[in-house]
């Protein structure tokens, strides 16, 4: 049989062939996965303005559309700007910021960096917002575009670690996006008021129909997550969107 | 199963292949096994996760089973069930990571589902009960096989949960919009867990009284 000494090394050495593989396949196959994580996020700014992006021509769209990258303080200061393939304010790009990395230095006091993105369409302007929130299970997260006024929603685009298929997953649909075209973040004195997702239709509601949409049937928390996400995320936006309009 | 008498035998030989076939119908691993259960409740809302995790599912149980068969006669019994999961993790986090680097689409449907490819009972069933003791060659093809009987489960079970409860397959619609206009409506029920354990005991139900031997002699 085996004896002790034997299964001490066997285990011993099948740790260390096993952390060896694993070690080598996560350092060989990153740049691959980084390079899926990159253009997913082109992606999903390209949907939030409307654009029909595939994987390979993500790259080249995101370029020729979105035509400014901002990096801005909690002030609405701008702090970086990146334009046309050059830094020409601060040092980091707002495509690199994760707005989850920056949300958690808010509870620890440090200063916080929001990125934002600007796009050209047509004679239009657009400013794209990204959002991150939590659902059932795990974060959600999204961008949402806004026209001139910075004020209409121009495009919006959703999506979901792992909420329910068929339920709260309906969230990364069209269907549900579509809804958020033409709503308005402020009211008509420029107050912020939001986008509301709304259990049992925004028609049946208090709330005005221009402020809110119709959350999906049998995702009520994904919905509320995606709501509050909305809120929570834009409000952080307010004084660079108040600043915008005051200087037009 | 085979008897350690196999020494000149061919790769395809009858037995062998009864290896590959088996699992398909008479030694199903869902439903005469019944194991498995808890993946084929939560992938089966559509079609295509379903076929995705049955492939990732035939490749961990083929890979694990030949690993593990090339590996038993070194492996201590005291520590076989440790060994067996170091291996079916390995071969899990490695096939999560290549679907994360170039089928990343897939990977996102898939998300916690290909992670928990590990407690999937038939892998341990299959390396305890078949790798432990056979040669590497028929653990590979007992895997495949199990792997498959598996797959056509989660095929059958995602196809009508997906037909009734969304209106469509594979993604496409399949109910005309007509149907909807004069007041049908897609089964809500279908897409919830539960009735994914009702299609599978109909399932279970046809197959034993179409099949003889799976019925109980008592």
């Amino acid at each position: 049989m085996f004896s002790n000494r034997y299964i001490f090394i066997y285990s011993t050495i099948m740790v260390v062939v096993v952390a060896v593989l694993l070690a080598l396949a996560a350092t060989l196959l990153q740049p691959f996965q980084d390079k899926n994580i990159r253009v997913e996020r082109m992606q999903y700014i390209l949907t939030a303005i409307n654009v029909e992006s595939t994987v390979d021509n993500a790259e080249e769209l995101y370029e020729k559309h979105v035509t400014e990258e901002l990096v801005i303080s909690v002030d609405g200061e701008i702090m970086g700007r990146f334009k046309d393939g050059k830094m020409e304010q601060g040092s980091r790009r707002a495509f690199d910021i994760d707005l989850r990395t920056e949300l958690k230095k808010i509870k620890d006091g440090g200063a916080v960096e929001l990125p934002v993105f600007i796009a050209v369409n047509g004679k239009d302007t657009l400013t794209i917002i990204p959002l991150t929130g939590k659902g059932l299970w795990g974060p959600i997260w999204g961008y949402i575009s806004l026209k001139s006024d910075f004020t209409t929603i121009f495009g919006s685009v959703f999506d979901h670690k792992g909420e329910t298929p068929g339920l709260g997953a309906e969230i990364a649909l069209p269907e549900f996006q579509q809804q958020f075209v033409g709503k308005k973040i402020l009211d008509e004195n420029g107050q912020f008021v939001s986008v509301q997702v709304i259990k049992g239709g925004v028609k049946n509601s208090k709330i005005p129909e221009i402020h809110g949409v119709d959350a999906i049937s049998g995702g009520t928390i994904t919905s509320n997550g995606a709501s509050m996400m909305i809120e929570s995320s834009l409000k952080m936006y307010v004084p660079f969107i108040s600043k915008k309009i005051s200087h037009e | 199963m085979s008897n350690g008498n196999t020494n000149r035998e061919s790769a395809f030989s009858a037995k062998n292949l009864r290896l590959l076939t088996a699992p398909l119908s008479k030694e199903n691993p869902i439903t005469v096994q019944v194991l498995g259960i808890c993946s084929a409740l939560a992938v089966t809302v559509k079609l295509k996760p379903a076929i995705v995790m049955a492939l990732a599912v035939t490749i961990v149980i083929a890979l694990s089973n030949l690993i593990t068969s090339l590996l038993r006669k070194t492996i201590p019994p005291r520590i076989r069930i440790i060994v067996q999961l170091v291996i079916i993790s390995l071969l899990v986090i490695l096939v999560d990571q290549v679907l994360k680097a170039f089928v990343y689409d897939v990977s996102k449907q898939l998300s916690v589902f290909v992670g928990l490819i590990i407690t999937n009972c038939i892998v341990m069933g299959r390396l305890e009960a078949f790798a432990m003791a056979n040669r590497p060659w028929q653990s590979l093809i007992d895997g495949i096989g199990n792997g498959l009987g598996y797959g056509i489960i989660l095929i059958i079970v995602s196809f009508f949960r997906e037909f009734l409860g969304s209106g469509t397959v594979y993604g496409y619609q399949i109910i005309p919009e007509s149907f909807y206009a004069f007041g049908y409506e897609d089964n809500g029920l279908m897409i919830l867990p539960p009735m994914a354990l009702i299609i599978v005991g109909i399932i279970i139900w046809v197959h034993r009284s179409s099949n003889k031997d799976l019925i109980d002699k008592s």
